[in-house]
């Protein structure tokens, strides 16, 4: 991109993310996804096929000085998506789609995520989608593949996807809760499954405890890790926390995706987990997307961050 | 019990317009009432992810009024399920009659660690 004055205005600056990467590819490469740069993804072959993108906290409705156009960022996160030279068949949304559970918001992210092309869109709810006072606006545009519970399986080139759903049963005070039943329904669709089988876990709040007194975590989570530990290969994907943050625990992987919205502060600092002001010449650098693709020798999954920034902004 | 309406709007301003003429008219009548009939605009604040006070006790009959201050959207959930906001963005109220004595646990469902307490005597 030339530069000029209008760059030094936040729109403009807005406007080069479009040229930047937002997002994480991930492939699978000898039983363990590894996250590779979207931007690099451009310029090199990635190890292994497409699987997916990660597309993560949306927030449609913010408009605060954090990010003013935030449908802006999501509409350049997605043309970079668009521009794969090899194009994953799914993305996965992992919730915080609206900022506020409005109708008009939830129409408006439908219509800009329809804009990514031949690909299918695997959601789950973030808090901010479950807060309507009906807590149903949600569940009447994504409730139908798990028949309203939020949480479902499936499966795409011999990897096994689990969505849960942690953002539902709060307890005040509390962490995310996943709650007996869908704990229950989890052990169920794992049993019979070989170890060998990579899975793919994502839920919107994190599964593991990055900072409690924010609530960043899932109060239940070391029951859903007794269920995980035998497989081989396990990605648990998460975002909520506007950041990348990553842990390895045996065989599973953790990670934590980027906004495309707004960044939040590190965990601790500051008042709350909040919108995070920043210049506006770095928002396109705390924005992004996360890709993953498979390998098939040894068979691995790769897991690629990318900003707004990382290309030619 | 009765919802009122989520936004502050025309209705909500006639609405307190009425009930500061009723204060009114009890703070010129008569005394035992005084504390419910000023108690019935009772106003909780979120603010930098708390609920400002975090612990009040109101007279049967008052309406809590919660108002958002932050940048974050909040919600008003009950943990016995009895009201619940849609999300508060920035400025936004929400208003909820407590009828029945008793004490009440609430939370934000957006950021569960903001708890609070309205008792009602």
């Amino acid at each position: 991109m030339s530069v000029d004055k209008t760059l030094h205005t936040r729109r403009a600056a807005l406007r080069c993310l479009a040229f930047g990467s937002a997002g994480t590819l991930f492939t699978l490469a000898g039983g363990v996804f590894t996250p590779v740069e979207l931007a690099d993804a451009h310029n090199a072959a990635l190890p292994g096929k497409p699987l997916f993108v990660q597309i993560s906290d949306t927030h449609i409705g913010f408009n605060k000085d954090a990010n003013p156009d935030v449908g802006g960022t999501l509409t350049r996160s997605i043309a970079l998506v668009n521009a794969l030279p090899q194009r994953p068949s799914l993305i996965i949304h992992t919730g915080d789609i609206t900022h506020l559970s409005k109708p008009a918001e939830f129409d408006l992210a439908q219509q800009l995520l329809s804009q990514l092309r031949g690909t299918e869109l695997h959601t789950v709810p973030g808090e901010h989608d479950v807060s309507d006072a009906t807590v149903s606006e949600y569940f009447t545009r994504f409730g139908q593949p798990s028949g309203n519970r939020g949480y479902y399986s499936f499966d795409h080139l011999g990897v096994h996807f689990v969505a849960l759903v942690n953002v539902l049963q709060f307890k005040p005070g509390g962490l995310g809760t996943l709650g007996a039943e869908q704990l229950a329904w989890l052990a169920d669709d794992l049993k019979g499954r070989t170890a060998s089988t990579p899975l793919v876990v994502f839920a919107h709040m994190p599964l593991w405890t990055i900072y409690e007194p924010w609530g960043w975590g899932t109060g239940d989570a070391a029951q859903l890790m007794e269920l995980l530990r035998r497989f081989g290969s396990v990605t648990v994907l998460n975002g909520h926390i506007h950041q990348i943050v990553q842990k390895v625990e045996g065989n599973v992987t953790f990670h934590t995706a980027r906004s495309t919205a707004y960044p939040q502060p590190a965990p601790g600092e500051g008042a709350g987990p909040g919108p995070l002001t920043v210049p506006a010449e770095q928002l396109p650098g705390m924005l992004g997307v996360t890709s993953v693709s498979l390998q098939r020798h040894p068979r691995a999954l790769a897991l690629s961050d990318a900003t707004l920034a990382a290309a030619r902004g | 019990m009765r919802r009122l309406p989520q936004r502050a709007g025309k209705d909500m301003r006639k609405y307190y317009m009425l009930l500061n003429a009723l204060v009114l008219t009890l703070l010129i009548g008569s005394g035992p009432r005084l504390a419910a009939a000023a108690d019935a605009a009772t106003i909780v604040l979120a603010k930098g992810f708390m609920f400002a006070p975090t612990a009040i006790t109101v007279p049967a009959g008052s309406t809590v009024t919660w108002t958002n201050r932050d940048q974050e959207p909040h919600t008003v959930v009950s943990e016995n399920g009895l009201f619940r906001s849609g999300a508060l963005d920035t400025d936004e109220s929400f208003s909820f009659r407590f009828d029945k004595p008793g004490t009440y646990r609430y939370a934000c469902s957006i950021h569960p660690q903001m708890v609070a307490t309205i008792v009602v005597q």
